[in-house]
């Protein structure tokens, strides 16, 4: 009997066991430079957390069951993009949370040069350690801060085709990450006809003033928001154009394009059909948000102190 | 006049620290918002109030007056004016000649805010020497003095970071701490003629 006890008890210790009973917390936490980062595990799902009091403060998830699954809306919405251009040569993400958004377009858009920009040395190194992030001689990650980068990167002449705004620290984005200077240095960056994309949230008084930042700088967009999430987001396409001249987009071509686009997604679990219909509905539809309140600038961006207003 | 010493020693903390809270801000565009652009703020402020409380107390040996005093005040509030009107062709200056953001920001702290700084960090030793009557009382004005000033400063950095930035742009901010300089140097002079009489 005793045996057969302290031969449980053994098993009980072994690594195999700790390993099946750490499936369900946390794998990995650590304090950064800018925030604090925590691997949560729960079943097959695998999170990166910038923070532990709030419970909707997950960066990026991945599903180990299926691992190409964009577990999140704002994810599959930011898909939309290749509605626009379905085969951008050069793409710029700002942010890069768990690598979810890099590593699905590195293999949507094979041929795709992808420059990610990631402040966080220690998100970085986590999104490689448990989240599968790769990098390679197309799909680089520069450790900077993303207003010194776009500075740079326009003195050197560089133009993407498609630019994705995700930079989020445990809070919101940072603040001068908002403003119209910046989004305007964004839109310097862009080729001719190339696309913004800019995942934020609608559900705080900061809609206001971060949807008239963006209408400042570029006139009209398409705000893509549903009613299942908290998630909305900007979509610019021929971002550098007047919004009065770009290329109108019938709801046919997109869903076309969709059409075209679906087997390459399904394993991403983005049901881009449905999105090009969505997209068609916003793009026509009016702002929804308070066109008075101020945009915000690098002269005045007091942005997560107007979130409780 | 004590009390207007004080006061102006209290204001000369408060301005101090919006001052440095402002330079994140300030230079965030050019540089982000890193550790590493809060050190250099940090490291210039530190090192321009070292040596402001070296000259303000070599300052106080000759001649002290109220009116000298007065023109620490008047003489920082003319240095300030360039932040407002310059600040962006400086940034922009030494971004495009120095890659290093640390550096970038380390040097752009320098001639954004060196200067001003070393003359506000006069303010604390020159009072202490107005104040001062008697070697038995001075380490009682001393830290009197320290406690008004580092009170403002902790007034400063609360205001600023809560209410202005919510209230005011940056460059409005700094001409209200320009502002309030020249009138606390107006105040000084003032007093001076008063209680000379």
């Amino acid at each position: 009997m005793s045996t057969r006890l302290l031969l449980l008890l053994l098993l009980f210790l072994t690594p195999h066991a700790r390993a099946e009973a750490d499936k369900y917390g946390v794998l990995h936490e650590e304090r950064s430079l800018y925030t604090r980062i925590l691997v949560h595990q729960n079943k097959d799902l695998l999170c990166l957390k910038f923070t532990l009091v709030r419970s909707d403060s997950n960066q990026s998830c991945k599903d180990l069951a299926q691992p190409k699954r964009m577990v999140f809306s704002y994810a599959q919405m930011s898909m939309a993009a290749l509605l626009f251009n379905p085969n951008p040569d050069r793409i710029l993400i700002v942010g890069l949370g768990g690598g979810t958004l890099p590593m699905a377009l590195r293999e949507l858009t094979p041929d795709a040069v992808i420059d990610t920009v990631e402040i966080d040395p220690a998100v970085i190194r986590v999104a490689t350690d448990y989240f599968g992030y790769r990098t390679d001689a197309q799909n680089l990650i520069f450790t900077e801060d993303a207003r010194v980068f776009g500075k740079r990167a326009k003195i050197k002449g560089q133009r993407y085709d498609l630019i994705i705004l995700d930079a989020f620290n445990g809070d919101y984005i940072p603040e001068h990450l908002m403003t119209v200077e910046y989004l305007q240095e964004m839109r310097d960056l862009l080729t001719p006809d190339g696309t913004l994309v800019a995942n934020t949230f609608s559900s705080s008084n900061l809609y206001h003033h971060e949807s008239n930042s963006y209408r400042q700088v570029f006139g009209d967009f398409i705000n893509y928001r549903r009613q299942d999430t908290g998630n909305r987001v900007i979509l610019i396409p021929q971002a550098q154009r007047n919004s009065d001249t770009r290329t109108p987009l019938s709801e046919e071509l997109l869903l076309d394009r969709a059409r075209a686009l679906e087997a390459d997604l399904r394993p991403y679990d983005v049901p881009i059909v449905r999105i090009a219909a969505d997209v068609a509905i916003a793009a026509g539809a009016k702002p929804d948000w308070n066109l008075r309140k101020r945009p915000l600038s690098d002269q005045y961006s007091p942005a997560n102190l107007l979130r409780k207003r | 006049m004590i009390p207007v010493i004080y006061l102006l020693a209290f204001s000369g903390g408060f301005v101090i620290m919006s001052l440095e809270l402002l330079g994140g801000r300030i230079l965030a565009p050019y540089f982000g918002s890193g550790i590493y652009v809060w050190g250099s703020i940090i490291t210039i402020f530190m090192l321009s109030l070292s040596i402001g409380y070296l000259l303000g107390g070599r300052l106080s040996v000759h001649n002290p007056s109220s009116s000298r005093f007065a023109a620490i005040f008047a003489v920082a509030a003319v240095l300030l004016l360039p932040l407002t009107i310059y600040a962006q062709g400086i940034m922009e200056f030494i971004f495009l000649r120095v890659e290093d953001p640390r550096y970038g920001s380390l040097v752009t702290s320098i001639v954004l805010f060196g200067l001003p700084t070393v003359i506000l960090g006069m303010i604390s030793p020159y009072s202490v020497r107005l104040l001062v009557d008697n070697v038995a009382e001075s380490g009682r004005v001393a830290g009197s003095l320290y406690f008004v000033s580092t009170l403002g400063s902790a007034i400063g950095t609360l205001m600023t970071s809560f209410y202005f930035v919510l209230w005011f742009e940056v460059n409005t901010i700094i001409i209200l701490l320009i502002g309030c300089l020249a009138l606390l140097a107006a105040l000084a002079f003032t007093a001076d003629r008063i209680f000379a009489k």
